[in-house]
C-alpha cells in the first residue's frame, strides 16, 4: 500500500458514502423516484474488489449498484442524473437506480431480478474463454440470491465449463428484511460455492485492504485458467433495504454494533497510524468529495428530462 | 429450385451462418452428440466441433441467460429450446433481460441472440402441447417469428441471425417434414413482413405457422365449390405486419383468423381486434376466430384432435362467414 493508493481507496469509499447520503436526501425531496437501494456501509467491498481488477475486466451487479458504478469510475454527475431520470444519465433515464451501466467501463449493468444476472456473467465469461482472452468477469450478488435456482444453475455450469468468473457474494445478513438465518439452510455463503467444487472463501467486507487482497488472489487463480472463484464478503448495510424500508426486522443495537466497524473511519485510522494519509489529506479528500457530490446534484437538477420524441428509442420491435 | 423439408431449410440457414460468422455458436440441450430432439442439428457437432455446437445442462433459464451474456460480449449465440413449453422456465431471462437490455441501458448495447423453440403437439400431453407465442409477442423489444414454409424458415432465420436484437424463432414440430421450394444461396427474408400464400376474392384467412398449411388445404376444398379464399401468412408476430391482411379484408369483406392458441388473450384475438379497427367499414360479417378449445391438450388421441382446429373446422368456419 502506497500513499497514492491509500488516498484513492479512501476517496472512492468516501465518495460512495456521501453520494448515497445525498441521494437519500434527494429522494426525500422527491427528486428521485421509485426504489432507491443505498450502498452505505458496504463501500469496502466494491472499492476493494474493483481496485484489485483490471479496468477491462467485466462487471455485473445486482440492483444495489451505485457503489460499483462510482468505484468503476463512472462520472458521479451521470450517475446522479440517472437517479433523477434525466437524459444526461448513464442510461439516458431509461434504467434508473437499479439499472446503471457503462459499456465504456465494461460495467454491463445492475440487474433487479434477483439472480437474473448470474447466468449473463457466466455467458460473458464463456465468450472470453471461447476467444481465449485473459479477461475475467466479476459477478456481484447478495446473500438472498444464493437460495434461488439460477444461482445454483450458474455455479454448476461455471464449474463444469471452468469459466473465468469471479462470484462475489455480499452477505449483509438480510435478504431484504429476512435474515439469512431464516432464509438459508447454509448461513455461510462460501460453502455453497464449495459444494460445487468451486474455490471459495470468506473475507471481512468491512476491510477494504482485506477485500482487495482477497480479490487479487481470486483474480490470479482465475487468470491462471483454473476456473471460477467464489468470495463471500461479510458486510452490512447501514441503511434500510431501500428508502421504503422501516427496518422492523432488525434492532438498533445490531446496527450500532456494525457501525463500529464502519469501513471508512476504520481505513482512515489505519492509514493515519501508518502515515499513509495525513489529516490534511483526509480533509482535502473530504472537501473534494463534497464538491463532486454537490456538482453531481447541480448537474442532475439542471439536466433535461428525456425528450418525449425519444419515447420509442432503443426498442427494436 | 430445390424442394427440401422445413427441417432441412433450417439446417441450411444454420450451416450458412456457422460458416460465414466465426462468432456464431449453437447452444442447447442435446444439440450435439444427440443431434437435437428434432434432429435439426444432427451431424453439426462432427462438422463444426464442440466449440461451435455446445451441449448445455438442462437449465433453460440459465441457458438463455448464458447466451445473453455471450451476445453482450459480441458473440452470436443461437439457442435451441427443445420445446416452447420449456421457455416458461426461461421467460424471466427472455422478457426481463433479452428484451430489455438495449432499452434499459439507454441503447449502449444489446443482446443479439436467436432463440429457436419448437411449438406443436402429437400426443404429448398437457404440458408439452401448448402455444405460447402470445406470451412473448406481448413484450416490446423481442421479435417473434413463426414461419409456415421451408422457404420462410430459411430466409427468416438467416435474417434473424444477422440482426442486432434478440429474436424468438418458433418452429412447429409438425412442420419439420413438410416440403417446399427453397432457393439455394444466402439471401434472407426481412423480418416483420407478412406474405400472401394464396390469392382469392371471397374470404380472407389470416394465419401463421402450421395453420397456414391447413388454411391452404381448406382453400383447395372450398375452391371446388367456387369459394376462393385468400390466405395471408403473418410470418412474424412482433413486429406484426397487418398491411396485407387489411387490404385483403377490404377486398373480400370477410375474414377468419386462425391459430393453435387458446381463445383468451391470444394472437388470434389480437389480430381480430386490430383488423376490425382498420377495416370496420368494409366488413360484411363479424371477423371469425378459429382457435383451440379452451382446455388443456389431452394425451388421448381423440381428445387432442377435438381440441385443435382442423381442415374441416376451417371449411365450416368459412362457410359460416359466407352464410
Amino acid at each position: 500500500m502506497d500513499k497514492e493508493h491509500a488516498q484513492a481507496l479512501y476517496h472512492e469509499m468516501l465518495l460512495i458514502r456521501q453520494f448515497e447520503d445525498k441521494a437519500a436526501e434527494m429522494y426525500a425531496l422527491g427528486k428521485i423516484g421509485g426504489f432507491l437501494h443505498l450502498y452505505s456501509g458496504e463501500e469496502a467491498v466494491a472499492v476493494g474488489a474493483l481496485n484489485a481488477l483490471r479496468p477491462d475486466d467485466d462487471l455485473f451487479t445486482s440492483y444495489r449498484d451505485h457503489g460499483y458504478a462510482l468505484a468503476r469510475g463512472c462520472d458521479p454527475k451521470a450517475v446522479m442524473a440517472e437517479l433523477f431520470g434525466r437524459e444526461t444519465g448513464l442510461c439516458k433515464g431509461r434504467g434508473g437506480s437499479m439499472h446503471l451501466a457503462d459499456a465504456s467501463r465494461h460495467f454491463w449493468g445492475g440487474y433487479a431480478i434477483v439472480t437474473g444476472h448470474l447466468p449473463l456473467a457466466a455467458g460473458m465469461a464463456y465468450a472470453h474463454q471461447h476467444r481465449k482472452t485473459e479477461h475475467l468477469v466479476l459477478c456481484v450478488f447478495g446473500d438472498g440470491a444464493s437460495n434461488a435456482g439460477e444461482f445454483h444453475e450458474t455455479m454448476n455450469v461455471a464449474k463444469v465449463w471452468s469459466l473465468p468468473v469471479l462470484f462475489l457474494c455480499e452477505n449483509n445478513l438480510y435478504a431484504m428484511g429476512t435474515s439469512t438465518r431464516e432464509a438459508s439452510a447454509q448461513s455461510e455463503m462460501y460453502k455453497k460455492g464449495c459444494s460445487y467444487g468451486i474455490e471459495s472463501w470468506q473475507v471481512d467486507g468491512m476491510d477494504v485492504e482485506a477485500v482487495e487482497a482477497s480479490i487479487e488472489k481470486a483474480a490470479a487463480f482465475i487468470r491462471s485458467g483454473k476456473g471460477p472463484v467464489f468470495v463471500e464478503a461479510l458486510t452490512y448495510r447501514f441503511r434500510g433495504h431501500s428508502m421504503a424500508d422501516p427496518e422492523l426486522y432488525r434492532n438498533k443495537a445490531e446496527v450500532e454494533e456494525w457501525k463500529k466497524r464502519d469501513p471508512i473511519p476504520r481505513f482512515l485510522e489505519g492509514c493515519l497510524a501508518n502515515k499513509l494519509l495525513s489529516r490534511e489529506d483526509a480533509d482535502r479528500i473530504s472537501s473534494e468529495v463534497e464538491r463532486q457530490v454537490s456538482e453531481a446534484v447541480s448537474f442532475a437538477d439542471a439536466s433535461p428530462e428525456p425528450s418525449l420524441n425519444s419515447l420509442f428509442d432503443f426498442v427494436s420491435a | 429450385m430445390p424442394t427440401i423439408t422445413y427441417r432441412e431449410a433450417i439446417r441450411q440457414a444454420l450451416r450458412i451462418e456457422l460458416k460465414e460468422n466465426p462468432e456464431l455458436i449453437l447452444l442447447g440441450e442435446d444439440i450435439g452428440a444427440y443431434g437435437g430432439s428434432y434432429s435439426v442439428t444432427k451431424g453439426f457437432l462432427e462438422e463444426f466441433g464442440a466449440e461451435r455446437v455446445v451441449d448445455t445442462p438442462i437449465v433453460e433459464s440459465s441457458l438463455i441467460g448464458l447466451s445473453i451474456g455471450a451476445a453482450m460480449a459480441g458473440m452470436r449465440p443461437v439457442v435451441e429450446l427443445m420445446t416452447i413449453n420449456f421457455a416458461l422456465k426461461a421467460i424471466d431471462q427472455i422478457i426481463n433481460n433479452a428484451a430489455k437490455i438495449r432499452f434499459m441501458f439507454g441503447g449502449q448495447f444489446s443482446a443479439p441472440l436467436v432463440i429457436r423453440a419448437v411449438s406443436g403437439w402429437g400426443q404429448l400431453g398437457p404440458t408439452h402441447s401448448q402455444s405460447f407465442e402470445n406470451y412473448f409477442a406481448y413484450a416490446p423489444g423481442l421479435m417473434v417469428v413463426m414461419p409456415s414454409s421451408p422457404n420462410d424458415a430459411k430466409g427468416l432465420l438467416l435474417t434473424a441471425m444477422r440482426g442486432k436484437d434478440p429474436v424468438l424463432f418458433i418452429e412447429h414440430a409438425l412442420l419439420y417434414s413438410t416440403q417446399g421450394d427453397v432457393p439455394e444461396g444466402k439471401e434472407g427474408i426481412p423480418l416483420g413482413l407478412s406474405d400472401i400464400k394464396r390469392r382469392g376474392k371471397d374470404v380472407s384467412i389470416v394465419a401463421y405457422s402450421r395453420m397456414v398449411l391447413l388454411a391452404l388445404q381448406a382453400a383447395q376444398q372450398l375452391s371446388k365449390d367456387g369459394i376462393e379464399v385468400e390466405v395471408v401468412d403473418l410470418r412474424c408476430l412482433r413486429p406484426m405486419d397487418l398491411g396485407l391482411a387489411v387490404s385483403s379484408l377490404k377486398k373480400t369483406g370477410r375474414a377468419l383468423v386462425l391459430s393453435e392458441d387458446w381463445p383468451s388473450c391470444s394472437i388470434a384475438s389480437e389480430v381480430a381486434a386490430r383488423l376490425q379497427n382498420e377495416a370496420f367499414d368494409y366488413l360484411d360479417a363479424p371477423i371469425g376466430l378459429l382457435v383451440s378449445k379452451d382446455v388443456p391438450v389431452a394425451y388421448a388421441r381423440n381428445l387432442e384432435a377435438a381440441t385443435l382446429p382442423n381442415v374441416s373446422d376451417i371449411v365450416g368456419a368459412v362457410r359460416a362467414l359466407l352464410s
